[in-house]
């Protein structure tokens, strides 16, 4: 311990100070101009629970980006043989995920071994019956790919929620495939999940008016063809009110990857809006190709295999524009303008866990959580001037000065304060008491003995210091444990927990023991009041 | 002020060693018996999986029109619980529903309630929705916290006293763990995530109390070689006592503040909080310390 009373008095004025300053903003609310260039301006950054908002867990299905990844892959090499000349009968993805090819010949297999060795290295040979061979995509390939659909998910979400336009969003990938999204302040959760969880794959298809989709037969459907439906949803209840068959061809002439920009329009003559799509100068060119192929014939849109609209195409459209139209709503545009722009998810994603505080649940707790810590701090601080009169005074200027420093810490550390959080506080306020109860009672034992007060003090201290170390190392552990297994408000708990004890450990020891030092310096005590 | 004098006080703790212990096993089994009969913990829908929605309503409005207004949603087994203040008029929706989409389940709700009492009169307050796949991860997670928590102090101990004094606190932690949880089974109370954080917190102030009594014991063994092992510990139990029923004291203080100002979701952390400290002072006090006796290596 150091022994200079000034220097450990210095020591308490700055760290309070300090503290002082970390908390200026918080508890000004407003800041002036110049505190900004000098000091920090953060303030105690309130968690969900507090301030109301939306938490969402969700699990982005790799296994299905991993199947249209090898789709695509697979589609690629089917061009690739035709070229190089290997006759194949069949190549297809099977259920398992494996590529099956069925040679026309089974003496080619060789030929088509090192020929997919040297051009598609990521693909490992499983097996081969006479003319059927299976292959896989190697392991590292698949967790490059998967990791790329988490990520590229990661992104689109982001991009999403900064276009929608939220107040520090918080989004983590998290393992097993699972990203975690929180957004403070938002309190529409369906409209949230859909701009955040939408796959939001557009694509154009053509429609075959051939057949009418109602009476439509499996057998006739065959390959190529497949019904989906338009789907009018009650605007309030989202429940759906209507459906309407198309009978499209199964391939997708284009998909919303080439889209540049999509806006809001309203239609001129009801003003209802739809979404204007842009192409890009690649986009504008297949689309221009497409429709110049299939003037007259009906081109539906389809958005995550609903079909928005199935226009006419009445001429070619070279301009690179489009429109999704349907019965939206103002808000539904407005979202769906969005998700276009940001782009699609590269695999569906389940939502998992939600939870949504509203504003004015928050603000109750605010209050609950004040009120409890001012009774709790007041019943403590009574008790222990009661039973330990002056001294108890210096506990609880210890007490007042903890405090102090957790708040500010947690402004420092921009830990989000929540609900639990403040209930840590609390039980903190009762708990960092105890450092100082354990010294003054044996304090008081070693009064008992006869020793003077100084000298009281001195063994008082001496003696509870290793005891208030290894009781306080435990509660520790188990506040660390608990910061590393718990989610959400729960983490906010370990956090207050652990920086209660740890500065109780600085005030309950080094503040009060430099009050006493400095009372008895001054006039020698005969008497200890505790 | 002062409550005991710990010189003058010689109570024999150690000699009726017997005595708690069965106290205490008695205390556990009753909670074993009730998980036993309950078939389990009551779980919220943090571990058990499901939604819950609070809501508040402006008007005047009772549990059974809540009731027969959400009758339309087919949703399976619903409860509704009132909150204490009935002048709130709010109240806690909970379905624990597997069968179908989650997702969707409290949209529905809030439009009926909205169509059957008039959207502003509605106010939800809190949705929560955890999938099955979460409510297991969250169980496991919470198991396994506790687990390491007392393995992380098991070694802590064992670094710091002896082996048998880690065992006698990890006896004790697992004492107060059982029989606060088993209060939860008897009384049917809700089981959820920040229970499973007071738990923790108990582990830890339990602990607290256990390691002061320890290191007097630590201290003792030093000095006077008057007293015999078991002399010694007894002697310590009754020189620490006064500490640990004032510190018991104080947080007892701010929890009781908790419980009955800190709101919905802190009351039943707070209730485990106040079991859990009572029944830490008493391990700390009447259990810690006679399982480390009954681990003293018998002298020939």
């Amino acid at each position: 311990m150091i022994k200079s009373v000034k220097l450990r008095l210095a020591i308490v004025l700055v760290s309070v100070v300090l503290a002082l300053i970390y908390l200026f903003p918080t508890m000004s609310g407003k800041v002036p101009g110049w505190w900004g260039n000098i000091f920090p301006t953060e303030k105690i950054h309130l968690g969900l629970d507090l301030q109301g908002g939306i938490h969402l867990l969700m699990e982005v299905d790799v296994e299905k980006a991993m199947h249209v990844s090898t789709d695509r892959m697979t589609d690629s090499v089917k061009r690739m043989l035709l070229e190089e000349k290997i006759k194949v009968l069949e190549v297809t993805q099977t259920e398992t995920g494996t590529v099956k090819f069925i040679l026309e010949d089974a003496s080619e297999l060789e030929h088509l071994q090192t020929f997919l060795e040297e051009r598609v290295p990521a693909w490992e040979h499983m097996s081969t019956q006479g003319p059927v061979i299976h292959y896989l995509v190697s392991e590292k390939d698949q967790d490059r790919i998967e990791k790329l659909a988490l990520d590229q998910a990661v992104e689109t979400m982001r991009n999403r929620i900064d276009q929608f336009g939220v107040a520090e969003p918080e989004i983590r990938v998290q393992a097993n495939n699972r990203i975690l999204v929180q957004l403070p302040g938002i309190k529409d959760t369906r409209r949230a999940i859909d701009l955040i969880g939408k796959t939001a794959l557009l694509e154009f298809k053509l429609v075959n008016d051939q057949f009418d989709p109602t009476k439509i037969t499996v057998a006739e459907l065959g390959n190529n063809l497949e019904v989906l439906y338009e789907q009018t949803r009650d605007p309030e209840t989202n429940a759906v009110i209507s459906r309407r068959p198309y009978v499209l061809e199964k391939k997708s002439l284009m998909t919303g990857e080439y889209i540049s920009n999509a806006n809001v329009r309203f239609n001129s003559q009801f003003g209802e809006p739809y979404v204007s799509l842009e192409f890009n100068s690649q986009g504008a060119k297949l689309f221009d190709k497409i429709t110049a192929a299939s003037v007259k014939r009906r081109l539906a849109i389809i958005l995550d295999n609903n079909v928005y609209s199935a226009p006419v195409i009445q001429e070619r459209i070279s301009g690179g524009q489009a429109q999704v139209s349907g019965r939206f709503t103002a808000k539904e545009a407005h979202d769906l303008a969005i998700v276009l722009r940001a782009g699609a998810l590269p695999a569906p994603i389940q939502i998992l866990e939600q939870r949504a505080v509203g504003p004015s649940l928050g603000r109750d707790s605010i209050r609950n959580g004040f009120v409890s810590m001012v009774v709790g701090f007041l019943l403590v601080v009574v008790f222990m001037v009661i039973y330990y009169r002056l001294s108890g005074l210096v506990a609880n200027l210890a007490l007042v000065l903890n405090l102090l420093f957790i708040m500010s810490i947690l402004a420092l550390a921009q830990a989000a304060l929540t609900l639990p959080g403040i209930a840590g506080i609390v039980l903190t306020i009762g708990m960092a008491v105890d450092a100082n109860v354990l010294i003054f009672e044996r304090i008081r034992e070693e009064l008992r003995f006869g020793k003077t007060p100084r000298a009281g003090i001195e063994s008082g201290y001496g003696k509870a210091f290793l005891t208030i170390m290894d009781a306080n190392v435990t509660t520790l552990i188990a506040a660390i444990v608990l910061y590393q297994y718990g989610t959400g408000p729960i983490k906010g708990f370990a956090v207050t927990l652990s920086l209660g004890i740890v500065s109780s450990l600085y005030t309950a020891i080094f503040v009060t023991r430099l009050v006493f030092d400095i009372v008895a310096e001054r006039n020698p005590l005969k008497k200890l009041s505790i | 002020m002062q409550f005991f004098n710990s010189d003058k006080m010689n109570v024999d703790f150690i000699g009726k060693r017997r005595l708690f212990m069965i106290v205490s096993a008695i205390a556990i089994l009753v909670g074993l018996a009730s998980l036993m009969v309950r078939g389990g913990l009551n779980y919220g829908i943090d571990f058990a999986g499901g939604t819950m929605v609070q809501v508040r309503f402006a008007n005047d409005v009772g549990s059974d029109e809540l009731r027969q207004a959400l009758a339309g949603v087919d949703m399976g087994d619903v409860s509704i619980q009132q909150f204490e203040d009935e002048e709130a008029h709010e109240f806690l929706i909970r379905v624990e529903k597997s069968k179908t989409d989650l997702v969707g389940l409290s949209d529905e709700i809030k439009v009926v309630l909205d169509e059957v009492f008039g959207s502003e009169n509605v106010d939800i307050r809190r949705v929560e929705m955890v999938g099955p796949k979460v409510g297991k991860d969250l169980r496991r997670q919470g198991m396994l916290a506790i687990l390491y928590a007392m393995i992380g102090i098991l070694i802590y101990i064992t670094l710091r006293f002896e082996f048998r004094f880690a065992l006698g606190a990890i006896v004790a932690l697992a004492h107060d763990v059982m029989i606060t949880v088993g209060v939860f089974a008897l009384l049917n109370k809700e089981f959820s995530l920040p229970i499973v954080a007071a738990l923790l917190a108990i582990v830890g102030y339990s602990l607290n109390d256990t390691i002061v009594v320890y290191d007097r014991i630590r201290e003792n063994m030093k000095g006077s070689g008057k007293l015999d092992f078991i002399g010694t510990v007894n002697r310590s139990i009754n020189q620490t006592i006064s500490r640990t029923i004032l510190t018991s004291l104080t947080t007892m203080l701010v929890l009781v503040s908790l419980f009955f100002l800190g709101g919905g979701v802190i009351h039943d952390f707070a209730f485990a909080m106040i079991i859990g400290v009572l029944v830490g002072t008493y391990s700390s006090i009447f259990i810690a310390s006679p399982v480390v006796i009954s681990m003293q290596p018998k002298k020939k």
